[in-house]
C-alpha cells in the first residue's frame, strides 16, 4: 500500500550550494534570486530617476540646458517610463518580493523549481542589458514615449527608430521569457508548495496580492510579446501589422493595409493588468505592514482577499479606457467607462478596510508603518483621480495632458513605491538580520511623502488647463500663462529634492547592513511565518529540520485573554499563553465563516 | 503626532489650492458645457471621498497611537458595515458615471445639420480641407500625395473640384454652426486638441475619425497635436479662428479650391529672367550671392521655399522685426515683384541658375556639428541637407553658410521666426534652443559644409 504524502513534506534535494559562485551568484536559493533581483531592479530605477531629473530640468527651464535637445528629451521620457514600470516596479514587486516572500509566508523550503527561478533571474539581467545597451548604440534608445505608438516609433523622425526600439523590443520579450518563467513558479508553489494547516485563505494578504498578479501577467504578458514580435516584423521584414499606407517625411512607404490602433488594442491589453500586477502585491504588501504595525488584524480579511481577485478579473476587461480618444469606435466607450468605473467599487473597499484597520487598532509609528500610512494618502488621491479619466466624458480634455501624468505617478509611481519602502523597511531586519537607522529612514519618509505630493499635487492643475504631455517645451501657447512655467520650475525643484533624498535610503542600506544593530527573529512582532524562521536571516532551506505547521491564519492579533498581543500562525494553541486568570486560548478568528 | 498633523494640513492645503488655483479649465468656447458639468459632479463627490476618508484616517490614527497599556479591538470583520459601504461606494460611482455617459451619447451622435471639415494631420503641420458649394467633400487618399498633390485629392472625383484647401496653420470656424471635423493623418498619429472646445481626437493614419462641436465663442485659439508624433512634435501647432458667418464665408472665399489650384500656371523661367535683374544687383547675376553684400545664394534653393519667403517678406512677416538690417533691405525689393505670377516666374528662373555651392566661409568642429545636426536639423532638412518639401524644410547643403548662421542666430534670438505669420519659422525658433552657443551653431553649419 502506498501512502500519499503531501507535496509540501517530500523529502526532496535541496541543491544545498557548495562554493561562492552556486552560493551568491548562480544561486537556485529564492532568498538570493530575490536579493539579485532587488538589487538590479533598484540599480535600474536609479537610472530611471536620473532620467526623470534630467527631463526635469528641461521642463522646468526650457532653453537653459542646450545638452537637452528633443531628442534627447523623448529618449529620457520614454526610458524612465519603461524602466520604471517594467524593469523596477514588475521585477521588484514579483522577482524580488514574490521571491523572498511566497516560500518563508507559506511555509515551503523553497520554490518548486528552483532551477527555472535561477534561470528567470538570469533572463531579466539580460533583458536589462539589452536594454541598457540601447544607450550606446547609434541613434540611442528609443524616443517613441513608453507605449512605443506605431507608426511613429518604427519611422525616421523619432529618436532611436533604428536600433534602440529593436532593443527595446527585443528586451521586453526576453523580460517577458524571464517573467514567466518566475511567473509559473510563483502560482506552482503557492498552489502546490504550501506548508501543513497553511489553506488558501490562512494566506498571508502579500501571497495574495503577488499570486493574483502573477496569474494576470501570465495571461497579459503574451500580449506585449506578440506585439513586440510583430513591430519587430514590420520593422526588419516590411509587414504591415501596425502600419497602414503612410509617408514618411515625403516619401511613400511600402506598407498597407496595417492598423496602428491594433497595437494599441494589444499594448493596453497588457498594459492595464500591468497596471494590476504593480498595485495588487503592493495592495497584499502594504496590508501585512499595516495590520502588524496597528497590531490589530487585518480588517475584512476575507472581503480583501475576494477585492484582489475581483479586481483582477476586472482589469482585463476595462483596458481600451487608455485609448478613449484614440480613434477607436467611439461607442467603446460606453462599456469601458462603465466597467472601469466597477473597479472603483471593490478597489474602495481595500482602502475602507485599510482605514478600519487603523481603527481600534494600537497603532506604532514605524519607519514601514510611515510609508504604508503614506501609502493610504497618495492611493486615495490617484485611485480618485482615476475616476475623473475612467469617466470617458471627462477623460476628454484631460487625455493627454499633464493630468494624466500626475494621476499615474501617484496611483502607479509614488503609491506603489510608498509601499516598495514600507516593505524594505519592514523585511529588511529578517533580510539582513540587521536593524536599519530609524532617523534616517524618517528623514527618507517626510522627504519622499510631502516631496512628491508637492510635485504632483499642482501637476494636476497644469492637466486642467491643458498643458499636454511630451512636450520639449511649451513654447508661446496664449492659454498657457507664464505662473504655469514658473509652477513647473517650482516642480522641478521638487522632484530634484526628492531624487536626491534616495540617496538617504541607499546609505541608510549599505550602513545598516554593516553597522546596523542585530534585529533579533521577530523586531515587529509578526504572526506569519517568515517572523518564526529558526535563523535569522534564514538559512538554505528556510526552517531547519521540521517544516512549521500553520493553525491560524496570518492575523491575530490582540486575540482577547491572550498574554501577548500577538500570536504566531505556526504556534500550537495549547502553548499559547493566556492573561492570568483566563482559561484557554480559543481560536476566534475563523469564527465568522 | 507629526504624521496626524501632517495630514490634515495636506487636506487643507489640497482643498486650498483648489480653490485658489489660477491654473483651470480655460473659458469654454463651445456647446460642450456639460463635460465641464461632468467635471464639477466628480469633483464634489471625489472631493468629498478625499476629505472624509483622509481626515477620518487621521483621527484613527490619533486616537488609536500607541499606547502600551492598551490593546487592539479584536474584529475580524464587520459584515454590516462592510456592506453599507459597498452600496454607499456603488451610488457614489454611479452618481459620477450615469451623467457622463449621457454626455458621451452626445459626443458620438453627430447632428445632422452639422457642417464637415477635414483636418490633415502631418509630421509637424496641419492643413484643411473645406467642401465647395457642392457641401461635400471629394475623396482622397495617402498613396495620391506627391508635392504637387499635397492633399492626396482624387483627380477624377467631381465632388473634390471645388474642394477648398488651405495649407496655412490657420482655420476658421463659424460661429453657433455644429461642425462635424473629419480628422486624416498622412504619417502617423497625431490629435487635433484645442482646450477651448474641450472636445479632442487622435487622426489615425489609415482611418478618418471625428469629433463634432458648436463653437460659440468668437475669438482665436491654439489648436496643440496632443498625440506624440516625433521629433517636432511640440511645435505642430495651428490656430482656429471663430468668427461670424459673413467673415467666415470671406475667408473662405479667399482661399484656392482644389481646380484653381491645379489651375495656377508653373512658374515661366522666361518672364523670371527679366524681374531677376532686379535681385541680381545683390544676390549676383547668377544667384550666387554676395557676402559684401549680405545677400544669401539664391541659386539651388527650392522655388517653393523661394516663393513663400519672398511672400513673406511682401506681407511684412519677414523684414520688419527690428534686429533684422538686411530684412529690411529686401523688403521694398520684394515689394517691386507685384504679382503672385512674378513670384512665381522668378523663383522659376531662379531653379534654372548653375547650382554652384557657395564657398566655404565658417569653420567649426564639424564631429560636434554632426552630433547636433543629425538627431535634430537632420530630420526635417534631410541627413544630406537637401530640404523636404513635405515638411516645409528647405535646402542647407551649398547655401552661403555665413547667412545660415546668421539665421540660426536670429531663430535663437527671435529675430526670425516669431511673427505670427511665420508658421514654419516658428518651430524653427524652438528646434535652435539645443544650439547652446555660437560655437554649436558654427559647428553645425561646418558641417552642413560638408554635405555637397
Amino acid at each position: 500500500m502506498t501512502t500519499y504524502i503531501p507535496l509540501a513534506d517530500q523529502p526532496s534535494e535541496l541543491h544545498d550550494p557548495h562554493t561562492f559562485i552556486s552560493k551568491y551568484v548562480w544561486s537556485q536559493d529564492h532568498k538570493v534570486i530575490a536579493i539579485q533581483y532587488g538589487g538590479t531592479a533598484i540599480f535600474v530605477g536609479l537610472i530611471a530617476l536620473v532620467l526623470s531629473g534630467l527631463m526635469r530640468l528641461q521642463l522646468g527651464y526650457p532653453n537653459t540646458f542646450a545638452f537637452i535637445d528633443p531628442s534627447n528629451y523623448m529618449q529620457f521620457v520614454t526610458m524612465h517610463g519603461m524602466i520604471m514600470v517594467i524593469y523596477l516596479l514588475t521585477a521588484l514587486f514579483l522577482g524580488g518580493f514574490g521571491n523572498y516572500l511566497i516560500p518563508l509566508q507559506i511555509g515551503a523550503r523553497d520554490m518548486v523549481f528552483p532551477y527555472l527561478n535561477m534561470l528567470s533571474f538570469w533572463f531579466y539581467l539580460l533583458s536589462v542589458i539589452i536594454l541598457l545597451t540601447s544607450f550606446f548604440v547609434s541613434g540611442g534608445p528609443t524616443g517613441a514615449g513608453w507605449t512605443l505608438y506605431p507608426p511613429q516609433s518604427i519611422l525616421r523622425g523619432t529618436a532611436g527608430a533604428d536600433l534602440g526600439i529593436l532593443l527595446m523590443l527585443g528586451s521586453l520579450a526576453v523580460f517577458v521569457v524571464a517573467f514567466t518563467m518566475g511567473g509559473l513558479n510563483y502560482v506552482t508553489t503557492v498552489l502546490q508548495a504550501r506548508t501543513h494547516g497553511m489553506t488558501l485563505m490562512r494566506m498571508p494578504l502579500s501571497v495574495w496580492g503577488i499570486f493574483v498578479a502573477t496569474i494576470l501577467g501570465l495571461f497579459a504578458f503574451p500580449a506585449l510579446f506578440v506585439s513586440a514580435v510583430m513591430m519587430t516584423f514590420d520593422k526588419l521584414l516590411g509587414t504591415s501589422f501596425f502600419l497602414p499606407a503612410v509617408m514618411s517625411l515625403g516619401e511613400p512607404l511600402e506598407h498597407a493595409g496595417g492598423s496602428p490602433v491594433l497595437f494599441q488594442h494589444l499594448f493596453w491589453f497588457f498594459g492595464h493588468p500591468e497596471v494590476y500586477i504593480v498595485a495588487l502585491p503592493a495592495f497584499g504588501l502594504v496590508s501585512d505592514v499595516l495590520s502588524t504595525h496597528a497590531r490589530k488584524n487585518i480588517f475584512g480579511y476575507r472581503m480583501m482577499v475576494w477585492a484582489i481577485v475581483i479586481i483582477g478579473a476586472l482589469s482585463f476587461i476595462v483596458w481600451a479606457h487608455h485609448m478613449y480618444v484614440s480613434g477607436m469606435n467611439p461607442y467603446f466607450g460606453f462599456f469601458f467607462a462603465f466597467t472601469t468605473l466597477i473597479i472603483a467599487v471593490p478597489t474602495a473597499i481595500k482602502v475602507y478596510n485599510w482605514v478600519l484597520t487603523l481603527w481600534h487598532g494600537n497603532i506604532r509609528m514605524t519607519v514601514p508603518m510611515l510609508f504604508a500610512m503614506g501609502f493610504i494618502f497618495t492611493f486615495i488621491h490617484g485611485g480618485l483621480t482615476g475616476i475623473f479619466l475612467g469617466n470617458v466624458t471627462v477623460d476628454l480634455p484631460l487625455s493627454d495632458t499633464f493630468f494624466v501624468v500626475a494621476h499615474f505617478h501617484m496611483v502607479m509611481g509614488v503609491s506603489p513605491i510608498m509601499v516598495l519602502f514600507a516593505s524594505l523597511y519592514h523585511w529588511f531586519p529578517k533580510l539582513s538580520g540587521k536593524m536599519f537607522n530609524v532617523t534616517l529612514g524618517k528623514i527618507h519618509f517626510w522627504a519622499t511623502f510631502l516631496g512628491t505630493y508637492a510635485i504632483y499635487l499642482p501637476m494636476h492643475y497644469l492637466g486642467f488647463l491643458g498643458v499636454p504631455r511630451r512636450y520639449y517645451a511649451l513654447g508661446e501657447t496664449s492659454f498657457i500663462p507664464d505662473s504655469a512655467m514658473a509652477l513647473n520650475a517650482n516642480i522641478t525643484q521638487a522632484a530634484i529634492f526628492v531624487g536626491v533624498m534616495q540617496l538617504v535610503f541607499i546609505f541608510n542600506i549599505i550602513w545598516s547592513l554593516r553597522n546596523g544593530k542585530p534585529a533579533g527573529h521577530n523586531p515587529w512582532e509578526a504572526t506569519s511565518l517568515e517572523w518564526q524562521t529558526p535563523h535569522t536571516p534564514p538559512h538554505h532551506g528556510n526552517w531547519g529540520a521540521k517544516l512549521p505547521v500553520v493553525y491560524r491564519w496570518a492575523y491575530e492579533y490582540a486575540a482577547p485573554g491572550v498574554k501577548d498581543d500577538f500570536v504566531p500562525q505556526n504556534m500550537p494553541p495549547e502553548e499559547v499563553v493566556m492573561q492570568p486568570g483566563v482559561g484557554k486560548f480559543v481560536d476566534r478568528s475563523e469564527e465568522h465563516g | 503626532m507629526p504624521f496626524v498633523i501632517a495630514l490634515v494640513l495636506l487636506v487643507i492645503i489640497s482643498v486650498a489650492l483648489h480653490f485658489m488655483s489660477p491654473w483651470w479649465l480655460v473659458p469654454l468656447a463651445s456647446n460642450w458645457g456639460t463635460i465641464d458639468d461632468t467635471i464639477n459632479i466628480t469633483f464634489w463627490v471625489t472631493g468629498f471621498v478625499f476629505i472624509t476618508l483622509n481626515l477620518f484616517t487621521a483621527y484613527a490614527i490619533y486616537k488609536f497611537r500607541y499606547n502600551k497599556d492598551r490593546r487592539a479591538k479584536y474584529e475580524p470583520e464587520n459584515k454590516k458595515l462592510e456592506i453599507w459601504l459597498t452600496v454607499l461606494t456603488s451610488i457614489g460611482v454611479a452618481a459620477m458615471l450615469a451623467p457622463g455617459l449621457f454626455v458621451w451619447a452626445d459626443f458620438v451622435n453627430v447632428p445632422a445639420d452639422a457642417h464637415e471639415v477635414e483636418v490633415v494631420g502631418q509630421q509637424w503641420q496641419w492643413s484643411y480641407r473645406y467642401p465647395g458649394a457642392d457641401g461635400l467633400l471629394g475623396a482622397a487618399d495617402g498613396s495620391l500625395i506627391t508635392a504637387k498633390n499635397p492633399f492626396g485629392m482624387d483627380a477624377d472625383d467631381p465632388n473634390g473640384q471645388d474642394d477648398i484647401l488651405v495649407s496655412s496653420q490657420q482655420m476658421h470656424l463659424p460661429l453657433n454652426r455644429p461642425v462635424k471635423l473629419l480628422l486624416r493623418s498622412k504619417d502617423v498619429l497625431h490629435d487635433y486638441a484645442v482646450a477651448q472646445f474641450r472636445v479632442k481626437m487622435d487622426l489615425v493614419p489609415g482611418s478618418v475619425t471625428y469629433i463634432w462641436l458648436t463653437p460659440t465663442v468668437a475669438g482665436t485659439y491654439d489648436i496643440l497635436c496632443e498625440e506624440f508624433c516625433g521629433l517636432a512634435h511640440h511645435v505642430m501647432r495651428g490656430t482656429v479662428v471663430v468668427e461670424d458667418e459673413n467673415s467666415y464665408n470671406q475667408w473662405l472665399a479667399s482661399n484656392m479650391t482644389y481646380a484653381q489650384f491645379n489651375a495656377q500656371a508653373a512658374g515661366d523661367p522666361q518672364l523670371g529672367q527679366a524681374m531677376y535683374a532686379v535681385c541680381a544687383a545683390c544676390h549676383g547675376p547668377n544667384g550666387e550671392g554676395n557676402v559684401a553684400l549680405n545677400a544669401p545664394r539664391l541659386a539651388g534653393q527650392e522655388d517653393w521655399y523661394v516663393r513663400r519667403q519672398i511672400s513673406y517678406y511682401k506681407q511684412g512677416i519677414r523684414g520688419t522685426n527690428a534686429g533684422d538690417l538686411y530684412g529690411a533691405q529686401m523688403a521694398p525689393m520684394a515689394a517691386v515683384l507685384a504679382s503672385d505670377a512674378i513670384v512665381s516666374n522668378v523663383a522659376a528662373y531662379i531653379q534654372t541658375l548653375p547650382d554652384v555651392p557657395a564657398p566655404v566661409t565658417v569653420t567649426g568642429n564639424i564631429d560636434n556639428g554632426r552630433s547636433l545636426f543629425e538627431p535634430t536639423c537632420g530630420v526635417c532638412h534631410s541627413e544630406s541637407g537637401k530640404g523636404i518639401w513635405a515638411v516645409n524644410a528647405p535646402k542647407l547643403s551649398g547655401m552661403s553658410d555665413w547667412y545660415l548662421v546668421r539665421q540660426l542666430q536670429y531663430f535663437k534670438t527671435g529675430v526670425r521666426g516669431t511673427h505670427a505669420g511665420d508658421e514654419f519659422g516658428h518651430q524653427m525658433t524652438s528646434m535652435v534652443q539645443s544650439l547652446g552657443d555660437d560655437q554649436a551653431i558654427n559647428d553645425v553649419v561646418a558641417y552642413i559644409n560638408t554635405l555637397r
